[in-house]
């Protein structure tokens, strides 16, 4: 209410408002409770989604995380530093190798080690090919969720090319565990390095496609624009990360702002922000991150330096005393490992922080109000995985 | 068919409704048939950059009597609170609309089920009824998923019946008949700007009708980019969620072959029909067509209809789903003003010219 209202004005507002109110007793409708999960399409695994509506009108919304907890915290517990990696490799299933690196830099910050310039230059390629293996497929997954079937499978296949890259130099398509506490496990194949420049051109293509086939469409535009709208102090309080703070306007990334002994700072590239914070925000600064790792990569297999891929460690690696913590910037956000050893072959107490726990703790917040298929829509376009939720 | 056989022969009346039968299964359930095969299996993976149905039969051909045999194989389970014979008889409302559209559609001179005055009418009327099938499909299964897709479909359906009655009435008022048979013979002696050599193919001088007719028909398919109420990536599978079995095959089969019912309209109303244009052999009318037509006619019809039905897969395969609220939006403020405009357009030209 401004002061300078006269008091009739007063009055009729008060009035109004009074009538609204009652108007809304009458016309009060019985609300329905529709959980969406824990088996549903359109949550990636198994998040249930407790909604209630009015209508088709969300009014009160939770997510209820933990059908798949897999207790990796505790689990880590029982092996040896080396045997963890085995482990979290399975958080994010997508993005296998990027979820091994914070874990071994903070074991290696611990035993006061540095892995050689070959050894991190591979690992930031093998962390952006993982990267653009993740986010490729979100992108396809974008148009599933809104009924175009077609990107899906373009982002299958056009992912394949970087599984098979990622196989070629580490063994494993999904869980690779080629990290090792000093360095990488193996060398990189012959020939994988011009293999590596021909994908990267057809991943550049795959993302104009992408724009052309989904973001060029009327229809994708007007679903995703303004809709799900995460102001930057929401997304700040929230403690989201990633590409879903930078959608936000927050320029913060992790790979500039702390490249923890990778490579990312002998590149050329830009960080993206986009001042909306609404869905199509998200998706579009996910879209642009794809680009921006191929560039990455583009520019990083130029400069493999020469030299050893392992540094000198015991054969029985025991981590001294001490606590670290050391997050990368994960194709989910922020990802970060709180490690306590207590000089045995094991760590004494493990943390994960994972990105997309955080990401989906604001989902009460924005989806309040919005309409059921939105409902989709943001939570496609806020990017969790299930494993990174549950751990 | 029935009237080539009954001017020469005088058939007795249930002879005459088993031919009716046959023939209405077959019009129906072949392109149905081959509609899912060409767009749905083959087309849909050329566009996906996959392969399809490979291995039955000849190039995947009888894949889908695979996948009947499969479905009928499964279990017809009605869940515990539904209401069971009301959602054990809802496939069967909307396969009905299907069978009841194609009554009016002439395959050829003499080669209709039924000759019916107010065809146009007609279709227009029982296109509706799969809306009732819907309805109580989503409201009898006792599950929430199938109740909002349901009543989507519901205000959907009823949304985008008026632009396609509208748009369809340019046409009762270019041909100056209801009578699908007259409406294909008129496009056929008609002639454009004085040129007859082409007939007059309503596409042509309704070309706004029949882009809205098309959009509406994507929308009565329920088919992408309005699939608000099936929606698998929302609504789980919106009011088919509960039906297993042959339920949902029959499900399948009606949303296919209404796709190829509603093409075979829109080819009858807009691009001429069975019909080839009369000067070619020197027809002047519909009593004056050679009986082969009978037998060409249902081949240039197909022809056309899988044109159509390619367009509406088309665009089925690459665009995102509607909101609800644009979806409706789009019908009421933008589709059924043009319709009107276009109807008055066409009236003033039609006194005028």
């Amino acid at each position: 209410m401004a002061p300078t209202l006269s008091d009739r004005q007063q009055l009729s507002y008060i009035a109004s408002q009074a009538a609204d109110a009652r108007l809304n007793v009458e016309l009060e409708t019985e609300g329905m409770t529709l959980n969406i999960g824990p088996q549903h399409p359109a949550t990636h695994g198994t998040l249930r989604i407790i909604a209630r509506l009015d209508g088709e009108q969300v009014v009160w919304a939770e997510p209820s995380a933990g059908y798949m907890h897999r207790g990796y915290e505790k689990l880590t517990e029982v092996r040896t530093f080396p045997q963890v990696t085995t482990l979290i490799n399975r958080i994010d299933w997508l993005g296998s190798f990027a979820n091994e690196v914070p874990f071994i830099l903070a074991a290696e910050q611990l035993m006061e080690i540095e892995a050689p310039p070959r050894a991190q230059v591979i690992r930031t390629i093998l962390f952006e090919l993982s990267r653009i293996a993740n986010v490729s497929l979100f992108l396809g997954d974008l148009g599933v969720q809104m009924g175009a079937i077609t990107p899906v499978f373009l982002a299958f296949r056009d992912r394949e090319y970087v599984l098979n890259l990622i196989e070629g130099a580490t063994g494993g398509r999904f869980h690779p565990n080629f990290d090792r506490i000093g360095g990488l496990k193996d060398d990189l194949p012959k020939g994988w390095i011009d293999e590596t420049k021909q994908v990267m051109k057809k991943l550049i293509a795959f993302c104009d496609e992408i724009e052309d086939l989904l973001f060029g469409n009327e229809i994708f535009q007007s679903r995703m624009r303004g809709i799900g709208v995460i102001p930057a102090d929401i997304a700040k309080e929230y403690g989201l990360s990633g590409a879903n703070l930078r959608a936000s306007g927050v320029d913060y990334d992790l790979r500039r702002d702390n490249p923890v002994g990778l490579a990312w700072d002998k590149a050329d590239w830009k960080v993206w922000t986009h001042p909306d914070g609404d869905s199509w925000a998200r998706c579009w600064i996910r879209l642009q991150e794809t680009r921006e790792s191929c560039k990455i990569v583009q520019q990083l297999v130029e400069q493999i330096p020469a030299g050893p891929i392992m540094t000198k460690v015991p054969r029985i690696i025991k981590v001294p005393e001490g606590e670290a913590y050391v997050s990368t910037e994960n194709p989910l956000g922020e990802m970060g490992y709180y490690v306590v050893s207590k000089g045995d072959l094991g760590p004494f107490r493990v943390k994960i922080r994972s990105a997309s726990f955080n990401n989906i703790s604001v989902t009460p917040w924005v989806l309040k109000g919005v309409y059921v298929p939105d409902i989709i829509t943001i939570l496609a376009s806020l990017y969790f995985i299930l494993g990174d939720i549950d751990r | 068919m029935i009237g080539l056989l009954a001017t020469d022969y005088d058939f007795a009346y249930w002879t005459q409704s088993i031919f009716r039968v046959v023939g209405g299964l077959v019009a129906v359930l072949l392109p149905a048939g081959g509609i899912v095969y060409l767009f749905l299996f083959k087309m849909m993976s050329f566009m996906q950059s996959r392969l399809g149905p490979m291995e039955a039969g000849p190039y995947g051909s009888m894949q889908l009597l695979a996948e009947v045999g499969k479905w009928m194989q499964k279990e017809d389970i009605a869940p515990d609170n539904a209401d069971k014979p009301i959602f054990k008889i809802a496939p069967l409302i909307v396969l009905m609309s299907t069978f009841l559209l194609i009554a009016v559609v002439p395959f050829g001179p003499d080669a209709f089920f039924t000759d019916f005055d107010a065809g146009v009418f007609y279709f227009l009327a029982v296109g509706s009824v799969s809306v009732l099938g819907i309805l109580v499909a989503g409201w009898a299964s006792a599950n929430k998923y199938s109740l909002l897709g349901g009543l989507r479909a519901a205000g959907q359906l009823i949304a985008y019946e008026l632009p396609m009655v509208l748009a369809t009435l340019g046409v009762v008022i270019q041909a100056g008949s209801m009578n699908l048979n007259r409406i294909v013979e008129v496009q056929n002696t008609g002639e454009i700007f004085g040129i007859g050599f082409l007939g007059n193919p309503f596409i042509l001088t309704q070309g706004v009708g029949f882009l809205i007719f098309m959009i509406a028909v994507q929308a009565e398919l329920t088919q992408s980019p309005f699939d608000m109420p099936i929606a698998e990536s929302e609504l789980v599978s919106g009011y088919m969620t509960e039906y297993t079995g042959f339920r949902f095959l029959i499900f399948f089969i009606a949303e296919f072959a209404t796709a190829g019912v509603f093409a075979f309209i829109a080819s009858v109303l807009f691009l001429g029909g069975w019909g080839v244009p009369f000067e070619w052999f020197g027809w002047d009318n519909l009593d004056e067509v050679a009986w082969w037509m009978n037998l060409v006619g249902p081949v240039i019809l197909a022809t056309k209809m899988f044109v159509l039905v390619g367009i509406i897969m088309w665009v089925r395969f690459s665009y995102p789903r509607f909101r609800e609220d644009q979806l409706q939006t789009f019908a009421w403020k933008f589709l059924i003003p043009l319709s009107l405009a276009n109807i008055a357009v066409t009236a003033i030209l039609k006194v005028a010219v």
